[in-house]
């Protein structure tokens, strides 16, 4: 698994998932899956500009796109150069 | 035609007596809720008619008759008494929007228990203060939020059974749990519904307050009077409707008309259990062929940000009502659902307090776009004057929104919390603690609230709350929390925060006080923003004056600052 993936499934599983609950995947609905709701993502977008020094514009931060690991990968590599 | 017919006509004259002969309820009768909503439903030859259509995660669905929630309601009621739980216990549900929340209520409510529905998405402090301050003494939950009750089971000793309705058997059950699938349990074919009348408590629901801890209001089972009709007049809930309403029972909406208002009519409802998205709100609907919609601005303003396109490429030929409630509903939606539904959201008002709907938009009357609209028959709603708590002789002028009490639904009390209570009236007007103006034809204009309490997503939180849990936090000295203006949930948390010494301010800090707050209270408390300052304006007397800050946020003149500590 790429450092990225780990590093956004490591905090998803830490930040959002109770303790002893079942951990999410890479492919899990975040969003849709009712893990993550709709105020939550906004702390997630924060974890993420801060870790991968970006900024994600407000309306490409949607429910899809913030909806599992795999779309998040996909969206923070948008904004970053490598 | 809709239901209601005249407004006109509706009014003069009107008397909740409507309401009681079509339950066939008569004054001093027994009248249980959970009875009205099942058993009542497949005595009108209703019993194979399908009450809920209900979609989780991953695509699963469950469809119940009305004869299959009358035996899953009995059979929760029984199981409930076979742990000795008795009539007047508050028992409450922490579950996502499963079956057995909606059927649980009905459960509850036919052994006479008092039901306490709390949001799922609350974090272990929320989840505390509500528990203590109702004395608590079952909880149906889910696995994954049994551990959050786990986590405060030591500071509860009223709490006496945690029934999980998904133990999978992986993992053993621990202190005071128990198991209870739906699916395995032996239907209960007869269950006599406890003898509740009109002054029973059937729902203790919490709400926010500007000071203090959240409080419990407590309902009746008389209630069902005031949320069946509106239902049936404002939501326009006809026999061959299929309705949504998409807010959660851990809130008024979600009981008074994700439950009560749609089965005590005969409806099929239907229940998405999961996140949101535009593409799969916009699916649902196709697929169940939803005619009837009660959702939130929030959402509306969520779905319109989703743009037009999306919605071509979905059936929506079936939508006929479009209602909304929990905040303000804004013209440019109203205007917006129009164009691309064919129909307007018809917005509605109503508070956990009031238990139904109080001033409202009506199918058929004219549509003033951003008004509240105007009373619902047997409502005397007016706009007082703030400081002689009066009604303005004139139209036109801001003031408070003022109820005269005596509608069914109104609240009883605050649980364990009378004094507070007392407090809400003036002059014989119930005090909704919201501002507005009237216009000539009877509208009302909504304003915003009276209080510092912050309305995001149709969601109260109390700036208190949000204060008290940021102290905990070990780098804050102080704060201050107010509203801040937000395009899609009206407004949203922000938290002014001064550090203590050896803590300095980064981005780092930032989210983990962000994260603190989203898991102590829930994701709705969050500050969605945090703004590190050396000191917070107080009043000389030290008391932290919030109105400065959130005048600022808003773009507002501060007005007087004479009482200011360092003026």
């Amino acid at each position: 698994m790429d450092e990225l993936k780990d590093v956004i499934l490591k905090y998803v599983n830490a930040e959002y998932v109770e303790e002893g609950g079942d951990p999410v995947g890479c492919d899990t609905p975040l969003i849709s899956g009712g893990i993550v709701d709709s105020f939550s993502m906004v702390s997630l977008k924060r974890f993420l500009e801060n870790k991968c020094k970006i900024s994600i514009p407000d309306d490409q931060a949607t429910p899809e796109a913030f909806d599992s690991v795999d779309k998040i990968v996909v969206l923070v590599r948008r904004f970053t150069k490598t | 035609m809709a239901n209601i017919g005249s407004y006109e006509e509706r009014v003069n004259g009107f008397d909740w007596s409507v309401s009681e002969k079509e339950l066939g309820y008569k004054p001093g009768d027994i009248i249980n809720i959970g009875w009205y909503c099942s058993d009542r439903i497949c005595g009108h030859g209703k019993a194979d008619k399908i009450a809920l259509h209900w979609e989780g995660l991953g695509g699963a669905e469950k469809h119940f008759t009305y004869n299959d929630i009358r035996l899953a309601s009995n059979t929760i009621a029984a199981f409930l008494q076979s742990l000795g739980q008795a009539p007047g216990d508050r028992i409450c549900l922490f579950m996502d929007r499963v079956p057995e929340l909606f059927i649980g209520v009905l459960g509850i409510l036919k052994m006479g228990g008092i039901g306490q529905p709390l949001y799922s998405a609350f974090g272990d402090e929320s989840l505390y203060v509500r528990l203590e301050n109702a004395e608590t003494s079952a909880i149906i939950t889910q696995r994954k939020h049994a551990l959050k009750v786990r986590k405060i089971l030591d500071k509860l000793p009223h709490l006496k059974h945690i029934i999980i309705v998904d133990h999978d058997g992986k993992s053993p059950l621990r202190d005071r749990e128990v198991a209870f699938s739906l699916e395995k349990a032996a239907p209960v074919e007869d269950f006599d519904s406890y003898p509740t009348t009109a002054e029973s408590p059937s729902l203790l629901h919490y709400t926010s307050g500007t000071t203090g801890q959240p409080k419990g209001v407590k309902h009746v089972h008389y209630s069902l009077i005031s949320q069946y009709l509106t239902a049936k007049w404002v939501l326009d809930i006809r026999e061959d409707d299929i309705f949504w309403c998409t807010a959660d029972p851990g809130w008024v909406t979600g009981t008074s008309y994700g439950i009560i208002g749609p089965w005590s009519l005969g409806v099929t409802q239907c229940v998405l259990d999961g996140g949101f998205s535009a593409e799969a709100w916009y699916k649902f609907i196709e697929k169940h062929r939803i005619s009837n919609w009660y959702s939130a601005p929030t959402a509306i303003r969520s779905l319109m940000k989703a743009g037009d396109e999306i919605i071509k490429n979905f059936d929506l030929s079936s939508l006929r009502n479009l209602a909304s409630v929990g905040e303000p509903l804004n013209s440019e939606a109203v205007v917006w659902s129009e164009k691309v539904f064919g129909k307007a959201f018809l917005d509605t008002y109503f508070q956990t307090e009031t238990g139904s709907i109080m001033i409202t938009n009506f199918p058929g009357m004219k549509i003033k776009p951003g008004s509240m609209g105007r009373p619902f028959p047997g409502i005397t709603a007016t706009i007082l004057d703030p400081k002689a708590y009066e009604p303005y002789p004139e139209t036109g002028k801001i003031g408070l929104i003022a109820i005269r009490p005596g509608w069914p639904a109104m609240m009883r009390t605050y649980w364990n919390n009378e004094e507070t209570y007392q407090k809400k009236f003036k002059n014989g007007w119930y005090m909704t603690g919201d501002r507005a103006s009237i216009d000539k034809e009877g509208y009302f204009w909504f304003v915003g609230r009276d209080d510092d309490i912050i309305n995001t997503g149709g969601h109260l939180v109390s700036p208190f709350e949000v204060e008290s849990a940021l102290i905990e936090h070990p780098a804050v000295a102080e704060s201050a929390v107010v509203s801040k203006p937000d395009p899609i949930n009206m407004e949203v948390v922000k938290a002014f925060v001064t550090l203590k010494s050896g803590f300095t301010a980064s981005a780092d800090l930032d989210l983990e006080i962000m994260n603190f707050i989203r898991k102590k209270l829930s994701p709705l408390a969050m500050p969605q923003a945090i703004e590190f300052v050396e000191s917070l304006p107080k009043t000389r007397s030290g008391k932290i004056m919030r109105r400065i800050l959130k005048a600022k946020e808003w773009g507002e003149e501060i007005g007087d600052t004479s009482t200011l500590e360092n003026d």
